[in-house]
């Protein structure tokens, strides 16, 4: 499949990129470009430019400043993977990660692209809502940084203007006593998810439940906060009538469509299943099981 | 029009490409190197990986010109003249192939993966090659192939 044609630009610094960004508002960044060729191919996207980003340097990195895990725009998926920081501390970030199409699309692929795309069934979007992220948008004006509840606008949309870049991606640094899990399903190595879930928590000096994100994965136009049973298990010890209660309001409040993955029974069955196993994964992981 | 110039197994193919020619294209069609199979095109079968400074990627997901300047190493790169590579020799011995279809992607991802990890589990394989897609061999030997190569590129090291 041969893509509509299209200028390409590689600038080597984020205000070259910008100034083209500027004049040309139909333009699209390429960062991995493992969501953006293949719409390409299949004209569902047609940019009049395309401006890779790949050889501006010092955007390519994964390092802890100021109580932030701080990602920049070009870190690659297997960067993650391979990451002893990563795996050791950010338990559901490395779990989404693995679970991120194959490992060679991982080996282009990067998380700021994987959010900056904002495909419902991207798995790190629901990651970074329960982690309660950020991310910086540099446009001309300088950077600016929004929360992650504020980013997602909707299918494919996000708050990023048209001549912005998203060039780092904040995690909140981990409290004692933390934890987190991804569960997804998907039908075979690669396939969107059926459903994900994503929980991330830590407990207080008692041992009750002192913050927690949970959010889902392709069940609806866009990642979505659990916000109710983060509500049923804040506060308690994360037992089982808790739990119960916490996994049938994701059942609820998921909006799943029918497709060949499933009907929407079955989908909101199934946030339901992996939101207990989300949730007793993390519980495991911060009390040091 | 872009001229690019891109290295593949040690000699150097330019051309003026459209910047929509994918990477594997500008194997097949310019350097006229076949041995890469365009397989799916739509970025799950794994046939046309190649490696691009060493490191797997799939070339029907990358413009040629992004390419430019960088070194590239396809199936026709393993072999030292006539002598095979561990991989193919592996391949052959122990019967990883049937049409063959998948092996020029599948091997390339083996020998990077064998760089990383050289004494690796089954399961360890099964994750690796999880982005190479075989309709032919159910990958048991597959597998079997990747862990002999394993062993011969430990004798050698």
């Amino acid at each position: 499949m041969i893509p509509a044609q299209f200028q390409y630009a590689a600038p080597a610094s984020i205000a070259d990129a910008l100034a083209l960004l500027q004049s040309n508002p139909d333009a699209k960044i390429l960062s991995g470009g493992q969501s953006l060729i293949p719409l390409m191919k299949f004209r569902l996207a047609q940019p009049a430019m395309v401006v890779d980003i790949n050889n501006i340097a010092d955007l390519d990195y994964i390092r802890e400043a100021d109580g932030w895990l701080k990602i920049g725009a070009l870190t690659r998926e297997s960067a993650l993977e391979d990451s002893t920081l990563v795996r050791e501390k950010y338990p559901l970030l490395y779990e989404t990660t693995l679970n991120v199409a194959d490992p060679i699309v991982r080996n282009r692929a990067t998380l700021a692209g994987n959010l900056a795309h904002a495909d419902p069934a991207n798995d790190h979007p629901a990651t970074m809502l329960a982690y309660r992220a950020q991310v910086v948008a540099t446009g001309a004006g300088g950077n600016r940084t929004i929360a992650i509840d504020d980013f997602f606008t909707g299918l494919f949309s996000t708050a990023l203007a048209s001549d912005e870049i998203l060039t780092e991606v904040q995690i909140p640094a981990p409290k004692t006593n933390s934890g987190g899990a991804y569960m997804k399903l998907e039908r075979k190595v690669g396939d969107f998810a059926t459903a994900g879930v994503a929980v991330q928590l830590n407990l207080d000096a008692a041992g009750s439940i002192e913050q927690i994100g949970i959010a889902f994965t392709n069940v609806g136009l866009q990642a979505i906060r659990g916000a109710r049973s983060e509500a049923a298990l804040r506060g308690t010890s994360g037992n089982a009538v808790a739990v119960e209660a916490a996994a049938k309001f994701a059942q609820e409040d998921c909006e799943p469509n029918a497709d060949l993955r499933g009907s929407v029974e079955y989908k909101r069955n199934l946030v339901r299943v992996l939101t207990t196993r989300a949730i007793s994964s993390a519980l495991a992981k911060a009390r040091g099981a | 029009m872009a001229n690019v110039t891109i290295n593949i197994n040690g000699a150097d193919y330019s051309g003026d490409v459209e910047p929509r020619l994918l990477l594997t294209h500008f194997i097949r069609d310019t350097a006229e190197l076949t041995g890469t199979h365009t397989g799916c095109d739509t970025t799950s079968c794994g046939a046309c990986t190649v490696l691009i400074d060493g490191v797997p990627i799939k070339s029907c997901t990358m413009f040629a010109v992004q390419a430019n300047g960088k070194k590239i190493q396809t199936v026709e790169g393993l072999a030292n003249g006539a002598a095979l590579h561990p991989i193919q020799e592996a391949f052959r011995e122990k019967h990883g192939l049937q049409c063959g279809f998948c092996t020029p992607g599948m091997m390339l991802t083996s020998v990077a993966f064998l760089k990383k990890n050289p004494n690796p589990t089954e399961e360890e394989i099964r994750w690796a090659i999880s982005g190479n897609l075989c309709r032919c061999t159910g990958y048991v030997n597959i597998v079997e192939a990747i862990q002999y190569a394993g062993e011969k590129m430990r004798e050698s090291a």
